[in-house]
């Protein structure tokens, strides 16, 4: 089995004054892997822990212990992110620029050629639906359009494994369902994606299997089918059940 | 390398594209023609007054435009995120910031070219003469200045909020300007710790008033010597590398959350 994605036992510890202790314990022996070809959801309320797995992922914050491990290369090596796209929360891309742009300035930092780049470009633009609109400068963009400026400019590279953060919030339900698309699009192409999310009727109908974050620490993992067996319920109530809500009344 | 041009084009197509640099260079001409207007000198001394002003204008108001285009960079990187789609590509810290600098100073000198050709235009207009020689070396000079401006500002864009950097930049550099080059008597003068701190400022400080020869253009004197533009470009090049330097050891250790 190919495993793509290799977290082990990570511990991250943010500085935090106001804290007991003087350090905020954002995730906390955290272990879970993500297999070639897959679409893994990466759930948990607000303040889980998943941006700051991300953030250690890319090499924006440094684990306090454990290990994280991209295509079996150690994240600390920047080479580990050759080979990867990744789409952050809330961005706002250079509003001044057009999406043809912004995926021209990507483009050359990945070296690309300009033919290359031209037709990774048309393609993109294509597959998020942004092709009509490829001269207008960003800034005129609604949320779900910059959003999808967001999954091209983290495809340019064609890279193996997307890690895509909250690729869905904010956007309205056909944003949403646009996005569900090109992820499930990506899997045919045989693409590993990692996604965070907590709505959870998308990541019911696109990942294949899923672990639950709750206050850094993974509560559950495993097929989607297998814990919805398991808990008897969806897998909105698993999710409840698994962050400590009672588990809301039943009407039948 | 090709990375750092990159980064660098964008930081000059903001330029080109926000307001604030065509704002300046209107009211710069509508003053700089306003003053031509008035006529209460006789021929010579309006011809000097009108270079003098619009010379001023121009110091000042790209002055404005290198320390708001280089102190906005990396803030405003960090403000919309996109410093992480950034980051999450094969390119480093010390690319992005030498990316930022390079486009900074290239606008600052497309912004320099625009508007001493309008300097050339009135002066021309006045005099009927075009000291060529004299204006390319301003123009050069000026650009080197405003070079240590732009390192300066996105060095302190690390170390304070944008509009204290802001205002701290403008105020150093016009006090610089002004006093820099008489800090050293005021040292003697003053004697004791107070003067060896003034000593220590004096031989800290980048001496920017070197890089001023308005005095030459307004009054058509001699072209400064090559030895000495040579001299003074060496001066900002060393100070553009340290300052950015000290930027680039800061960024690499900054955390971005
Ligand atoms: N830079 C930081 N400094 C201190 N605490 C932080 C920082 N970033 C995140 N945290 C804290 O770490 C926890 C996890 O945050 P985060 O990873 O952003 O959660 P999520 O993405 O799942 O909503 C939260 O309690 C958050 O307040
Ligand atoms: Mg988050």
């Amino acid at each position: 089995m190919d495993t793509t994605l290799r977290v082990n036992h990570l511990r991250v510890e943010y500085p935090a004054p106001s804290e007991p202790g003087g350090v905020k314990l954002a995730v906390n022996d955290l272990s879970f892997e993500v297999r070639r070809g897959e679409v893994f959801g990466f759930l948990g309320p607000n303040g889980a822990g998943k941006t700051t797995t991300m953030n250690v992922l890319l090499g924006y914050v440094n684990a306090t212990g454990g290990s994280a491990e991209l295509f079996g290369v150690d994240v600390r090596q920047p080479i580990a992110r050759q080979r990867i796209g990744y789409l952050p929360e809330l961005t706002y891309y250079y509003r001044f620029l057009t999406a043809e742009e912004l995926l021209r300035f990507y483009a050359r930092i990945f070296g690309l050629n300009h033919h290359t780049a031209s037709r990774r470009i048309d393609e993109l633009l294509k597959l998020v639906e942004l092709d009509g609109v490829r001269r207008r400068p960003i800034r005129t963009y609604s949320k779900g359009m910059q959003q999808r400026v967001g999954l091209a400019q983290a495809l340019i590279n064609d890279p193996d494994l997307l890690l895509l953060d909250e690729p869905t919030s904010g956007l309205d339900p056909i944003g949403r369902m646009k996005v569900r698309e090109i992820i499930q699009r990506l899997q045919q192409q045989g693409k590993t994606v990692f996604f965070s999310s907590h709505e959870l009727g998308e990541v019911e109908t696109v990942c294949n299997r899923v672990a639950i974050l709750h206050q850094g620490c993974v509560q559950e993992q495993g097929h989607v089918s297998d814990l919805v067996a398991k808990y008897q319920c969806d897998l909105e109530q698993v999710f409840l059940k698994v962050v400590g809500y009672p588990s809301p009344p039943r009407h039948e | 390398m090709n990375r750092v041009f990159a980064v660098a084009a964008v930081v000059i197509r903001e330029l080109i594209r926000r307001k604030d640099f065509y704002v300046l260079f209107v009211l710069t001409a509508a003053i700089t023609l306003l003053m031509g207007s008035i006529t209460f000198f006789n021929e010579d001394d309006i011809a000097r007054y009108v270079k003098e002003i619009c010379l001023l204008l121009i110091w000042l108001a790209t002055l404005v435009i290198a320390v708001t285009t280089a102190g906005r960079q990396l803030p405003a990187e960090k403000e919309s995120r996109t410093i992480f789609p950034l980051l999450a590509k094969p390119i480093s810290r010390t690319e992005v910031l030498a990316g930022k600098f390079l486009g900074c100073w290239l606008a600052v000198g497309i912004t320099l070219i625009v508007f001493y050709l309008f300097f050339g235009v009135i002066s021309l207009a006045r005099e009927h003469e075009l000291p060529l020689v004299n204006y390319l070396q301003a123009v050069w000079l000026h650009w080197l200045m405003l070079g240590i401006v732009a390192a300066l500002a996105l060095l302190g864009s690390l170390l304070m909020t944008p509009a204290a950097n802001l205002s701290i930049v403008i105020l150093a550099v016009i006090g610089i300007w002004t006093v820099g080059e008489f800090l050293n008597r005021v040292a003697a003068k003053a004697g004791g710790v107070s003067g060896w701190l003034i000593y220590a400022v004096y031989y800290a400080i980048p001496h920017l008033e070197i890089f001023d020869i308005r005095e030459r253009i307004i009054h058509g004197w001699e072209p400064v010597p090559w030895g000495a533009v040579i001299l003074a470009s060496g001066y900002a090049l060393v100070y553009m590398a340290m300052l950015l330097a000290a930027a680039a050891l800061l960024f690499r250790r900054k955390p971005l959350t």
